[in-house]
């Protein structure tokens, strides 16, 4: 077998929810026989005529009609063309999908795709991070897969989930990232996983920002020996503190890291929970290390350091180390 | 308009008629109460209040089948929603804060439904009903339930000017679905006039540009209203689309009462819109002979006799107890975060 990319485990993922479950339909802007601006829905509308639905440009109105649909019953998987659009449904997403079970007691099992994150030459609009964003909302899951194992079985559990979910995936993952297969150990949402152990120094991050960090790490395991862990967060909300905390102790040492904005946040949290749950188990003061507070460089150039890169991660933590 | 008023079956209309003018003057005596216990300082939260407008939203309501179509009533419908079937007990354990209320304390006043029943609970962004009552009828449609059922949702003149009623009534044509949109054109919103609101001579218009059927109909006239959304429902029914329906009144409250709407022209007051759509009603119903003066009477000591039972019941009740409340805002306990 071939491998299977990133892309692959999301097109996959979407094609054995609609097999195994008729209430699962998908919804977005040429999604149908164009097959979505980045494929993930390619021949589907063939394979399951009537359930790939093209929308109009209404981003508002597709969260409204999926989450309509979702009270009614069916299991709608929006994609959003990219996160960053997302916004223009804002209103129906923390206002009526985030509030409707807490209000009603009934749920709204809907699953919003969101392409995510920079890849050089995007932009300002078509770069952007909405994790923390949704995440601030209670009654939204929200998820952040790094692997293609995960991109796939997190997937799977989110359409399953009677609960909104925002899926947050990675566009600089879609076709770099590759595995010989989709199985992977599966863990369930709201779990975190050590992706790989160390001793000196915890990295607490999710989506592309994984990899970037085990660049780091292996810098940093070159250069001096350094055993640096990196916690991969997998879902930001609910967000798996037991994780970050052992994590912590065993190593003394936190930077929190993303790619998103460095205002509040993801890695604001994960640094406000440790401080507030594992004070004394750290040796050093917690580090943040985010984008850059401008909006998304066009320019690869510009991109490449508006966003953390190994070296950048590398010397925060060559920093936090010697303290 | 008056030509098609005559056409109404009086013997197959007759009932409907009753039922609908029943609506409207239970919803009328039920916020009169209401705008006492407000006054007497017995509501938690605001009251708001659809004086004026009870036979656009009870005549649009009452043409809906609980069970199998969809309701989304707006501020302004507690007569669509006595239509639709929802208790009067309902109503006032929300506005009472009763705990046992459909929306347990959590949400209030008009923010309430029963989704699981074809009733949304709606959310205060105007609008923001039009695309979810649109996604339930294509649930319907993939689960092929949709055959003869229609969704209908009642907005008013501001609303027109949210990206929400576009998309949101651009999506249900582009998805031909059975969508009754009415636009209750009462003249205000909140405090604006219609001349801050849009440009357009008519908001009826707007349905050409949606490529939808657009229906106007004096909103102070029962059984012009009646008619209207006869037609409008059966047509969505039919497999036609959504349905543009705008009725034009004023509003004959406040925002809400903590307003007294005294912005409000007095030339439009005084005006054929001014008119009171009960006291039309009355007048229509004795005059074709859809009910007596009396019975009009024993209706109305009949609901005052139901809203006065459906207070007492709520005022007895306790309201939410933040120490047993569950603070669940997702139905899988695993994805709650409990700081």
């Amino acid at each position: 077998m071939s491998d299977v990319t990133y892309i692959d485990a999301i097109h996959a993922a979407l094609d054995e929810s609609m097999g195994q479950d008729p209430s699962v339909f998908l919804y977005g802007q040429d999604i149908g026989k164009f097959g979505g601006a980045f494929k993930a829905t390619k021949g589907l509308q063939e394979k399951y005529p009537g359930r790939v639905l093209d929308a109009p440009i209404s981003e508002d109105a597709m969260a409204g009609m999926a989450i309509g649909a979702a009270i009614e019953g069916a299991r709608p998987v929006l994609e959003m063309q990219f996160a960053d659009f997302s916004s223009v449904a804002f209103n129906q997403i923390v206002n009526q999908a985030a509030t409707h079970y807490y209000r009603t007691g009934v749920p709204v099992p809907l699953t919003m795709r969101l392409p995510s994150g920079g890849t050089p030459g995007s932009g300002p609009f078509h770069s952007q991070s909405m994790e923390s964003i949704y995440a601030h909302y209670p009654g939204l899951v929200v998820v952040t897969p790094a692997t293609v194992s995960d991109a796939y079985s997190m997937l799977l559990d989110s359409i399953e989930l009677n609960d909104p979910v925002i899926y947050c995936e990675h566009k600089f993952l879609y076709r770099w990232l590759k595995s010989k297969d989709l199985s992977g150990d599966r863990l369930p949402i709201g779990q975190a996983r050590i992706t790989r152990p160390g001793k000196h120094a915890t990295v607490v991050t999710y989506s592309a920002m994984v990899h970037e960090a085990v660049r780091a790490a292996e810098m940093l395991q070159k250069d001096g020996g350094w055993e640096i862990e990196v916690v991969d967060l997998r879902s930001v909300k609910p967000l798996d503190t037991d994780t970050i905390i052992a994590s912590v102790a065993r190593t003394g040492r936190l930077l929190a890291l993303g790619e998103a904005f460095p205002w509040g946040g993801v890695t604001a949290e994960v640094v406000s929970r440790v401080c507030a749950d594992g004070f004394h188990l750290l040796d050093a003061p917690p580090v943040r290390l985010n984008a850059k507070d401008t909006p998304i460089p066009y320019h690869p150039k510009l991109w490449s350091s508006h966003r953390p890169t190994p070296e950048s991660i590398a010397e925060e933590l060559r920093k936090l180390l010697a303290y | 308009m008056d030509d098609n008023i005559k056409d109404l079956d009086q013997t197959s209309g007759r009932d409907h008629v009753r039922r609908v003018f029943n609506a409207m003057l239970t919803a009328r005596v039920l916020e009169n109460k209401l705008g006492s216990l407000y006054k007497a300082g017995k509501i938690v939260g605001g009251v708001y209040l659809g004086k004026g407008q009870e036979a656009v939203s009870a005549s649009m309501a009452s043409c809906l089948v609980k069970g199998k179509d969809v309701y989304a009533p707006l501020i302004r419908d507690q007569a669509g929603r006595t239509a639709f079937g929802e208790e009067l007990i309902d109503c006032t354990r929300t506005y009472l804060g009763s705990v046992k209320g459909p929306m347990r304390g959590r949400d209030g006043n008009i923010h309430r439904g029963r989704p699981a029943e074809g009733m949304l609970a709606m959310i205060s962004h105007l609008g923001a009903a039009i695309p979810v009552v649109a996604g339930m009828l294509l649930a319907k449609r993939l689960k092929g339930e949709l055959d003869g059922a229609v969704g209908a949702t009642c907005v008013g003149d501001g609303c027109t000017s949210t990206g929400a009623f576009h998309e949101g009534l651009n999506t249900a044509a582009v998805e031909k679905l059975p969508l009754v949109l009415t636009v209750a054109n009462n003249q205000y919103a909140y405090s604006t006039p219609n001349d801050r609101q849009f440009a357009c001579a008519d908001l009826v218009d707007k349905a050409i540009g949606y490529g939808v059927r657009g229906h106007s109909v004096d909103g102070t006239d029962m059984l012009a209203c009646i008619q209207v959304m006869q037609q409008a429902t059966a047509r969505a029914r039919a497999g036609e689309g959504p349905q543009l329906v705008v009725a034009s009144m004023l509003r004959l409250t406040g925002h809400g009462e903590h307003d007294d709407g005294s912005y409000v022209d007095a030339a439009l007051r005084s005006s054929e819109l001014g008119r009171d759509s009960i006291e039309v009603g009355i007048k229509q119903l004795v005059e074709g002979g859809f009910a007596s003066v009396e019975e009009v009477e024993q209706w109305q000591d009949d609901a005052a006799k139901r809203v006065q039972e459906a207070v007492a019941i709520a005022q007895k009740e306790d309201g939410p107890n933040p120490y047993k409340d569950d603070w669940m805002a997702y139905s899988n306990a695993e994805m709650q975060m409990q700081r």
